[in-house]
């Protein structure tokens, strides 16, 4: 699947949120969306999963118009992993990852044996298949947040779009959700709040600042102190990571500093 | 079996129409329930919270005492009520919804004057009435009753409630969908536009001829789905009959009650239905799962 994102302009309620944003991710390229709060990050992935439609501009699947298609043409292309709010009726693991069958389903069409054997599968491919019968309730922000991967894997969708999917997690459920993001082969679109998870999973990444795309590259290309200076408004030190050999931004404070005499040490100098 | 001819006109022409009435009621309020919680994901949406039904009140009210709609014949009284109805969960889904986000204090808030407003209109039109209607009619807008069950009125609210739940059952992934909030229903391919059109047009429909037939009877729609999520899940596939089981059950055993209790006089069906649901619907506030205002949105 191949997105464009053309030249698009977003308002909400008579305030310009994006301005001329254009965007492109390739076939099988797992593309990040970098940028500081309130940059419009989100608002640029609602218009591309169609729920803020632009003022301008277009958004095109496989050169399909997205706003063009139906709700159930996109929703079999295109899966959505949005950062849920709370979810007040109690429904099944399974219930919820059996939701993204929807697409596929015509009115009464229950489900059948195909059906129930693809969301046993998605629950495999998360580690989630011991939970099926939990509750939706009952479970950590990493198995909610796997769970609904699970959902957009049932969609068969090509294209994946995640909304900061690792906030609020651990950890280790952060590098965990990557890695399944990561492994599953599909053309990925995801906004992302921490830059060093950015440069470890990302392919190509789009930096956004007030609603303008700023710049884009390979995160070697576009993690650099003077970028991350100028759009997130911090101080870095920037190096390649011993082991993953990837990009690793270290932020620091001029407020907090290492004394002059411990550096030296620190530096190997004698 | 020998029955005496009053026997047999008690049993078949007064009890077994009133009790058929009552299922239907009590059916199509529960169903009615399913629908709306699902439109404004909320579970303390009811009808009668939300003052749907007062909506419909006025609609019938005017028909009967003014003859309102009278082109449509035999079919002005539902016309009415539900006219009424769609007018007020429209009004009541859009203040709702003003200023983008909308929270269980707004809807309710909403449900709360509009129904005030409305329960005050009904009343006024019946007591400006031409002719002697009077108190027992405020009443039976007000507070419900099946005692208008006979045969001649039982088909349109059956069909209606049929119809409604077998459209409803068709679209059970959809509502599933909304609970999980509008956006993410929309990445799951429902049109929720369209969709949330039907859902207001089914329990408009609803609404109107149950009140047109029974009155206001609250508080059912709230507390039979709440009871059947409990025992099976929220999934619409099994939320909707067995919701409009137990309403039918519960509200031919309700009516019973309401026969009995004060025998001969009869209560309106609508003051037990209200001693049940208020504590219910009390209770369901102050569970904590419920943060009203933050993120119980």
């Amino acid at each position: 699947m191949n997105l464009q994102v053309e030249n698009i302009s977003v308002e909400l309620e008579k305030k310009g949120i994006l301005r001329n944003v254009s965007l492109e991710v390739r076939s099988g390229e797992f593309v990040g969306l970098i940028g500081p709060n309130g940059s419009g990050k989100s608002t640029l992935l609602k218009s591309i999963y169609r729920v803020l439609k632009p003022r301008s501009g277009w958004i095109t699947l496989d050169g399909d118009d997205v706003y063009k298609l139906t709700s159930r043409q996109n929703a079999q292309r295109m899966a959505a992993v949005r950062q849920e709010t709370s979810v007040e009726f109690d429904f099944s693991v399974t219930e919820i990852v059996n939701m993204g069958r929807a697409p596929h389903k015509r009115l009464f069409q229950s489900d059948n044996a195909e059906d129930v054997r693809i969301c046993e599968e998605a629950l495999q491919r998360v580690g989630m298949h011991t939970y099926a019968d939990r509750s939706f309730f009952t479970l950590s922000g990493g198995e909610k947040q796997r769970v609904l991967i699970a959902r957009a894997l049932v969609q068969q969708a090509q294209f994946l779009v995640l909304d900061e999917p690792t906030n609020h997690l651990d950890v280790r459920y952060q590098l965990q959700v990557m890695d399944l993001v990561k492994n599953l082969g599909i053309t990925v679109l995801s906004s992302l709040h921490d830059l060093n998870i950015a440069a470890m999973y990302c392919d190509r990444l789009y930096v956004i600042s007030e609603g303008e795309i700023v710049t884009s590259g390979t995160p070697e290309e576009v993690l650099t102190p003077n970028l991350i200076r100028d759009v997130f408004g911090v101080e870095t030190e920037v190096t390649t990571h011993p082991i993953t050999g990837k990009k690793h931004v270290y932020f620091y404070s001029e407020a907090i500093r290492v004394k002059p005499s411990i550096q030296k040490v620190m530096s190997g100098a004698n | 079996m020998d029955w005496s001819k009053g026997e047999q006109t008690i049993i078949w022409d007064i009890r077994f129409p009133r009790v058929l009435l009552g299922a239907i009621v009590g059916a199509g309020l529960s169903v009615v329930g399913v629908a709306i919680q699902s439109l404004v994901r909320n579970s303390l949406a009811d009808p009668y919270v939300l003052g749907v039904s007062s909506g419909a009140s006025v609609g019938a009210t005017l028909v009967i005492i003014f003859g309102a709609f009278s082109m449509y014949g035999q079919y002005a009284l539902s016309f009415g009520a539900f006219t009424g109805s769609l007018v007020s969960i429209i009004l009541i889904f859009t203040l709702s919804r003003i200023g983008g986000q909308n929270s269980t204090v707004r809807l309710l808030m909403a449900g709360i004057a509009i129904s005030a407003i409305l329960s005050a209109i009904t009343s006024l039109l019946v007591f400006s009435a031409p002719n002697e209607h009077g108190i027992g009619t405020v009443l039976f807008w007000l507070s419900g009753s099946l005692a208008g069950g006979k045969w001649e009125y039982l088909t349109i609210p059956t069909l209606i409630v049929v119809i409604c739940l077998i459209v409803l059952m068709a679209q059970y992934r959809s509502l599933n969908a909304m609970l999980m909030g509008e956006e993410s229903a929309g990445t799951l391919g429902v049109n929720t536009v369209q969709f949330r059109k039907l859902l207001l047009v089914i329990t408009a429909l609803l609404t109107g001829v149950i009140v047109s037939i029974a009155g206001s009877i609250g508080f059912v729609g709230l507390m039979m789905p709440h009871i059947v999520r409990v025992m099976v899940g929220s999934d619409h596939r099994r939320v909707l009959p067995v919701s409009a089981l137990f309403g039918a059950i519960f509200l031919i055993w309700v009516d019973v009650v309401a026969r009995l209790a004060f025998a001969p006089e009869e209560l309106p069906i609508g003051i037990l239905t209200a001693l049940c649901g208020g504590p219910f619907f009390i209770w369901l506030m102050l569970r904590s799962s419920y943060s009203f205002g933050g993120s119980g949105r």
